[in-house]
């Protein structure tokens, strides 16, 4: 096992150098550079050829990618142009805030789905399992942004019981219930199609078990419902689940920049979109690489725990 | 069954969950702002609070609150009066300015200001040899271009040497580029600077938590009058809809650029106040006028007679801007030509014209963006205008960039690409735009803005002119000459200046819009 997980993280290395190489090809390939961007109408071509020349971005791409990479693995991943500050210092906050955020969005969204798959499949065809298809349909429809802003007009607007956006109170505050009022509406977006998406695989990954031979036995056997559902049928279709459940995550960071975006919540989806629409090329980097090598991180957890559960399969 | 009665007790859980918590948090008294405390809703986060490092309104908004400039614009007007120095003279030539500064101001971290403190900024800025150069990029340096050399004379005295008479000097010095910061605060924190700014004015900084809030104190110690506030925090929201929630749950007492769409909401809402001012601003289409058929004059000024302006800014921008007539906006009060008004919207006298010059039907293509600094709405903008000249016969093909881009292929110039394009421009000073973007010597290869290639000797020597003239009745006089002579080419189409707008709270007074678009807070209080 040990083995394995060291071969895993070795494998990674070459896909973020490959990953680095990519990103800096993009980027050099947009039109537009950091200088006009931060010029904006007084970009003139004298001016921009000045910042440029400043910033060190009249270089050749090959030599400003080794310097960059010389630094990298010096452990200095540079300064943003358009933000003037070290980038890790910006990555690191950023990417804190938004783990906080698809963290417990995930949650919610493996909780509960997990849930409401499993009363789905118990009473299949039940008024449980028609209501929470029902609730699944519409929250599977339902655009993020529009779900959002709906929340915060009722909630913050409306009902005033919640913060409409941030991540903090901003005078006073900076705890934990303070974080978590914070938390409700932009993580009950977030996880709304995940939770939908696993619920129904929960559904059906528990029926096509409940109907194996085994679950029969166990009845027979006199074992109580709860025991056969939770220890024999949950635990067989939860490996089927989560990969799924891996894949969601995915979709969850991904889906958080629309989140962060309406919830004003200080992510790095929001840090990259406009990292990337100033031609910031060394946020972009450090924002890529750091989001990159969590992706590889969570895919070896979800590896190992899928594992876990099940044996009979190979690493 | 089992399970029922867990999912029973889960649900009752999750019930009673909220009603604890909806109980606590409507206890707290949900989404009041703190008394005596301003919470300002912004469109982006700062880039940073170094002066010379910025160029966006977003930046200077908060800036202008920390820092003070050798002069400053009058309350509601664009020109200038004393600040930090208190009386200057100028040179019959034009190019010796002497500034005396006013005694006993300090900056925010105790150190004095003295007119070595003032030689440091404008040295750091200009001099590439300077020891604290790299604590830039300074990307609007260049409004300084024309200062040869700076000296003191004892500690109470500035004298700027120009390389040549240079009008606008005294309203670029009241702009953020010209604003005074504390070089010790520059040599303890270098680099960072940005982070930790030390100016003279009436508040000053005291925490910065990224893409959260910027928060200032009230300076005691402020040389005039200090401000009621004890504090201004500046929350960055970038979503408008968020931020207009944001402003209606009572998390913010004022904001600025209300999205056209909410402005009447606010209006008919007695717990709001809305404010409007028309600012230095212009939104214009450049025409190509070197080839094509813009390079004739009455196809230029049949699109102006084909444009619907009115119902552009009545409809599409919901009234948050009034129709352009020329070059320089109303704003400029001294240096505007009030004999001139908008061309009329009559398209039987645009097709007439469009005969006249035999290009009827002709295809034209059109560069729109899809955002920008001041460009308003661009993409309904565009398509309205594409719809207006369609009634005239045109055939207006719309090509869409990303700003950025947009920059990139509409600042090297038209010729080859485009017959129109969107821009639009913010400034301080009646001359700053028709300079670089209207006269011969800015052509895009000589690093102007031209791009459209205007070309009009009489405008040329107009606005060399009234450049290098320092008497504001004189240059006044040059200028609305040229707004004439302009208005009559229209090398653009000139279609909006925008009126900025902000919204607060009723509690709110004291607080007025500037025509600079600055944000200016000291005389503003709330219960």
């Amino acid at each position: 096992m040990g083995y394995y997980i060291l071969k895993r993280l070795l494998l990674a290395v070459p896909v973020l150098f490959g990953l680095t190489i990519i990103v800096f090809l993009i980027m050099a390939m947009i039109p537009g550079d950091p200088a006009t961007a931060i010029l904006g109408s007084y970009a003139t071509p004298e001016n921009v050829a000045r910042l440029n020349r400043e910033l060190g971005l009249d270089r050749s791409l090959a030599e400003q990618y080794f310097v960059w990479i010389g630094n990298l693995l010096q452990g200095d991943f540079g300064r943003s142009y358009t933000l003037n500050r070290p980038v890790i210092d910006e990555v690191l906050e950023r990417f804190n805030a938004t783990l906080i955020l698809a963290g417990a969005a995930l949650l919610m969204c493996s909780i509960l789905g997990l849930l409401a798959g499993i009363v789905s499949a118990v009473h299949q065809f039940g008024w449980a399992d028609r209501v929470i298809t029902f609730v699944v349909l519409i929250g599977i429809s339902t655009p993020s942004f529009f779900l959002g802003l709906l929340l915060i007009l009722l909630f913050a607007v409306s009902w005033r019981v919640l913060p409409a956006s941030g991540m903090f109170a901003i005078y006073g505050g900076g705890d934990l219930p303070d974080l978590l009022l914070h938390l409700i509406l932009p993580a009950v977006t977030l996880s709304v199609v995940a939770t939908g998406v696993i619920a129904r695989l929960t559904r059906a990954a528990m029926l096509e078990v409940l109907r194996q031979d085994y679950i029969r036995t166990a009845r027979a056997k006199g074992l109580s419902e709860r025991r056969v559902i939770y220890r024999h049928a949950f635990k067989v279709a939860l490996v089927n689940v989560i990969p799924v459940i891996g894949i969601q995550a995915g979709f969850v960071l991904g889906g958080a920049v629309y989140i962060e975006t309406v919830f004003q919540w200080p992510g790095i989806g929001g840090m990259l979109v406009k990292a990337i629409s100033t031609r910031d090329l060394l946020l972009v980097q450090g924002g890529v690489l750091v989001v990159a090598a969590s992706y590889v991180l969570f895919n070896l957890l979800a590896d190992i725990a899928q594992y876990m559960l099940d044996p009979r399969l190979k690493l | 069954m089992k399970t029922v009665n867990l999912l029973q007790r889960l649900g009752r859980i999750a019930v009673a969950m909220t009603l604890v918590l909806g109980l606590a948090a409507g206890g707290t008294a949900r989404a009041m702002t703190p008394p005596n405390v301003l919470v300002v809703g912004q469109i982006a986060e700062p880039k940073s609070l170094d002066p010379h490092a910025v160029t966006a309104v977003n930046d200077f908004r908060i800036l202008m609150n920390i820092y003070e400039g050798l002069v400053r614009y009058k309350d509601g007007t664009l020109e200038v009066e004393p600040a930090l120095a208190q009386t200057w003279g100028i040179s019959d030539d034009g190019l010796t300015y002497r500034f005396d500064l006013r005694p006993g101001v300090k900056f925010h971290d105790g150190t004095p200001l003295t007119a070595a403190a003032v030689k440091f900024n404008f040295e750091r800025m200009l001099d590439e040899n300077h020891p604290y150069h790299d604590t830039g990029p300074f990307p609007l340096s260049f409004f300084f271009s024309a200062i040869d050399k700076v000296e003191t004379e004892g500690a109470g005295t500035v004298i700027f040497t120009l390389k040549e008479p240079y009008a606008p000097f005294l309203s670029n010095l009241a702009y953020p580029t010209g604003l005074i910061v504390s070089p010790e605060a520059v040599k303890q924190y270098s680099k960072d600077f940005g982070r930790h700014p030390s100016g003279t004015g009436p508040f000053r900084f005291a925490e910065w938590e990224s893409n959260s809030k910027v928060v200032l104190e009230r300076n005691d110690l402020y040389w005039g009058d200090a401000p009621s506030l004890d504090a201004v925090v500046f929350r960055p929201i970038t979503d408008a809809n968020t931020r207009v929630a944001e402003m209606l749950s009572g998390g913010l007492d004022l904001m600025v650029e209300v999205p056209p769409d909410n402005v009447g909401q606010f209006e008919k809402d007695s717990a709001f106040t809305v404010y409007e001012q028309a600012g230095p601003h212009v939104w214009f289409l450049i025409l190509n006028a070197k080839e094509g058929p813009m390079a004739d004059k009455r196809v230029r000024q049949a699109v102006n007679y084909a444009i619907d302006k009115k119902s552009l800014v009545e409809n599409v921008l919901q009234g948050t801007a009034q129709v352009a007539d020329g070059p320089t906006p109303p704003a400029f009060s001294w240096a505007y030509n009030n004999d001139l008004s908008p061309y009329p919207y009559d398209p039987k006298k645009a097709r007439q014209l469009i005969k006249e010059a035999g290009v009827e039907g002709a295809k034209l293509t059109f560069y729109v963006t899809d955002g920008g600094s001041g460009m308003l709405d661009p993409v309904p903008m565009g398509a309205a205008i594409q719809a207006d000249l369609a009634k005239v016969g045109f055939d207006v093909k719309i090509e869409t960039y990303e700003w950025n881009t947009f920059l990139g292929k509409v600042n090297p110039g038209l010729a080859g690409k485009a017959d129109m394009a969107e821009m639009a421009w913010m400034t301080n000073d009646p001359d700053t735009l028709p300079f670089l973007a209207l006269r011969t010597g800015a052509f895009p290869d000589k690093g102007g803005f031209n791009s459209g290639y205007y070309s009009n000797p009489t405008v040329d020597r107009l606005l060399e002119d009234a450049r290098r003239s320092t008497n504001q009745a004189e240059r006044a006089r040059l200028y609305k000459q040229m707004q004439s002579i302009v208005h009559d080419d229209a090398p653009w189409a000139f279609i909006a200046n925008w009126k900025q707008n902000a919204v607060t709270t009723s509690q709110v007074s004291g607080f007025k819009l500037q025509p600079s678009f600055f944000l200016l807070l000291s005389g503003v209080s709330k219960p």
